[in-house]
């Protein structure tokens, strides 16, 4: 009878984790506030762009953050259950897309706020953005997938497949997307080039990214948790 | 393995000749769609030769779509697929059998689709007929390698005919780009080397999803 | 590949056992469906498996079918394992209560597509062979949709038997058949238990279940909670101690 013992043990070290505060995800959310308090209050507008250049200090981070933390976080687990079938990673490709998602999102709503005053338009099919829009697409698919599918183990391991293919097909958008533009000559978008920052801006620069780091930790193992508890009750009400 | 892939393959096409409501729907549905497209659009405004490119690749992205939906269909209705995963054959050959019927199935409509398309939009194809049936080939190619593994995973879930569309469609637009790219090339009188970059991509994106894909499969199998 | 008639079925390299399951467990998520299921079966023996909706009978042949993996435990069937590779299938046959069969297609053409499926050199002459034993040749090129239920199981029957397994599965095979039906399906399975082949039968009906049976094991809750030869079973007894351990559960 050693099994129902087990996972009434998990339950219990759940719930009580849950009632104490997460210190994680506070510390994510002050230094995001932090870094805003000091974009907007203490480091000057850019010369050039001016004030809505300050976007940059969530849009590149939430980018940086969306595809190479949140998706690459979501293959690498999705190809590591594929091998060693073990619920958590499941959980946490699951915990990473939604975040993942979030975090494209902030991306694609912050780029027009700032292409607006800067390029005069809300739109632009550049690079970045472009496979930004095409990363939402996919998510979204993922987590639409998972939606549509109720067995846990057919669930795991369809969107675990779906996941490494989107990886696959990552380099093959920005590929094509960078024939295309080259085909197709656009307007060439100045942008503001990090080396070349300021000590100020740089040091806000960094910091955004770092708080945002710490940001997206936080929330997917926020999140991560609530998909633990509620496969645990799911188990448990199945018995 | 090739064995069993090639009597799968027949297998679908045999039941595909016998009804032949899928591939008259998708046929029926791309040659509405160049006409639609034709007069959606200003013909002293923009030259059809301009517009041919992109229409024909997005009606065929869009009819594959219809033909791929049907695909694992005919082995979930009565449960035919437990007979085909009991059978002594490697489950990847299951795969390759179904994405050459609908190889041979997006063909059958592109065959059709393509000289409609010349005529309607008056292309002078006759110097670049065989590297555009090339690029068709290749792009059907792609389309179905991915197509028919999410037409296997779709299958299997609440929603159907909304998920196919949505997952795949991702996937089929470096095929859309790189062969309404190079189509363009070719139908402008350009040399096919100013093409090469885009069907490198269209080569090397078949490349890659037939081996992910045909190595995906058996995990989406209930095992 | 190398097909033998269907006269013979024991193989030099064989042991005593034909099918061996040891320990054999499947989980689906929390619920374990198969528990630790121990048995073996020499060449023509039966076993009948009785049990509740939900004891994991279904389950238990999909095992043996290699449809599924177990989660622990191993299944032997004629000396190799089910993990061994494809060609270690061709040795098993499936029937089921869905008649795995294309409605598009006729009889004749889905039985020849399976008979190809396994290799057999003559396709459509063992197709037809199956489909007589079913008593269905005459409908043969109807289309599937266009036979009634009881035929189609028959034509599903004959799908499953044309490649001469030595392995049997019948999952509630008799549903759907009128009596004639029966009666083909019985002697089939008849015919193939005399030339060496093993059959385990899942079936609520204990008399059909122990007409055939050698051996009788009822399921419940993924285990064997009985498990005896049916030379030991008294049918008077049985019937109602089944029927206790049903109620029982539900």
């Amino acid at each position: 009878m050693t099994l129902p013992l087990t996972r009434r043990e998990q339950l219990d070290a759940v719930t009580h984790r849950s009632a104490q505060p997460d210190w994680l995800l506070i510390t994510g959310f002050v230094a995001v506030a932090a870094v805003y308090v000091r974009a907007l209050a203490f480091t000057p507008p850019e010369a050039t762009q001016g004030a809505a250049q300050r976007i940059l200090y969530v849009h590149a981070p939430s980018a940086f953050v969306a595809l190479y933390v949140a998706f690459a976080l979501m293959a690498v687990s999705s190809l590591l259950y594929l091998g060693l079938k073990d619920e958590k990673l499941d959980r946490l490709a699951e915990s990473s897309a939604e975040v993942g998602l979030a975090f494209t999102t902030v991306v694609l709503t912050t780029g027009p706020l700032w292409g607006k005053p800067i390029w005069g338009t809300w739109w632009t099919w550049d690079a970045r953005l472009t496979a930004t829009l095409f990363l939402w697409f996919i998510i979204l698919g993922y987590l639409v997938l998972r939606d549509a599918i109720e067995e846990r183990g057919m669930r795991a391991r369809y969107s675990a497949v779906l996941a490494l293919l989107a990886a696959l097909l990552i380099p093959f958008i920005h590929l094509s997307v960078y024939l295309f533009r080259t085909m197709h000559p656009m307007p060439i978008v100045a942008k503001p080039s990090a080396p070349s920052m300021p000590p100020n801006m740089l040091i806000t620069f960094i910091a955004a990214f770092c708080a945002f780091v710490l940001l997206y930790a936080g929330l997917v193992r926020a999140r991560y948790r609530y998909a633990t508890l509620r496969d645990l009750v799911a188990d448990e009400e199945a018995r | 393995m090739l064995r069993a892939s090639w009597l799968v393959a027949r297998k679908d096409l045999a039941i595909e000749f016998r009804t032949r409501t899928a591939y008259f729907s998708a046929l029926i549905f791309a040659l509405l769609g160049l006409t639609i497209f034709y007069f959606a659009w200003d013909a002293t405004a923009v030259a059809a030769i301009d517009l041919a490119p992109g229409v024909l690749w997005v009606i065929f992205t869009f009819s594959g779509l219809l033909g791929l939906q049907r695909s694992f269909g005919v082995e979930q209705a009565d449960r035919a697929m437990d007979a085909l995963l009991s059978a002594p054959v490697d489950r990847e050959a299951i795969y390759l059998g179904k994405a050459l019927a609908n190889l041979l199935f997006v063909i059958g409509v592109q065959a059709i689709t393509l000289p409609a398309l010349v005529l309607f939009y008056n292309l002078p194809i006759a110097d670049v007929i065989l590297p555009l049936s090339a690029i068709a080939l290749l792009a059907a190619i792609g389309l179905v390698a991915v197509g028919t593994l999410f037409s296997s995973m779709a299958v299997n879930t609440r929603m159907a005919e909304l998920l196919l569309p949505m997952l795949s469609l991702p996937f089929f637009v470096p095929i859309v780009m790189a062969a309404a790219g190079s189509t363009a090339k070719l139908l402008a009188g350009r040399p096919v080397a100013e093409a090469w970059p885009w069907l490198r991509i269209l080569v090397a994106f078949d490349i890659v999803f037939i081996v992910a894909c045909t190595l995906a499969f058996p995990f989406t199998l209930e095992e | 590949m190398d097909r033998r008639s269907d006269q013979s079925v024991r193989a030099v390299t064989d042991g005593p056992f034909l099918v061996e399951a040891v320990g054999l467990s499947r989980t689906f998520g929390g619920r374990r469906a198969v528990d630790d299921v121990s048995f073996s079966l020499r060449h023509g023996e039966c076993l009948a498996l009785f049990g509740p909706n939900g004891a994991g009978k279904t389950t238990l042949l999909r095992l043996l079918a290699g449809l599924l993996r177990p989660s622990s435990g191993t299944c032997r069937v004629g000396g190799a394992s089910l993990r061994d590779g494809p060609m270690v299938r061709a040795q098993v046959g499936l029937i089921s209560h869905s008649s795995m069969l294309y409605t598009a297609l006729s009889a004749r053409e889905n039985v020849e597509f399976t008979a190809r499926m396994y290799g057999l050199a003559d396709a459509a002459g063992a197709a037809r062979a199956a489909l007589a034993t079913m008593r269905v040749l005459d409908r043969a090129e109807s289309p599937v949709r266009s036979l009634s239920r009881g035929l189609q199981q028959r034509v599903s029957i004959a799908r499953a038997i044309v490649h001469a397994p030595r392995l049997i599965l019948c999952d509630e095979p008799y549903t759907g058949l009128d009596e004639a039906g029966s009666v083909a399906l019985t002697a089939a399975l008849a015919e193939r238990r005399a030339s060496g082949a093993a059959l385990m039968l899942v079936t609520h009906n204990l008399g059909e279940g122990l007409a055939l049976a050698t051996h009788a094991a009822i399921m419940q809750r993924g285990r064997f909670v009985r498990h005896e030869a049916r030379a030991d079973v008294d049918m008077g007894s049985y019937a109602s101690e089944y029927r206790e351990l049903v109620t029982l559960d539900a």
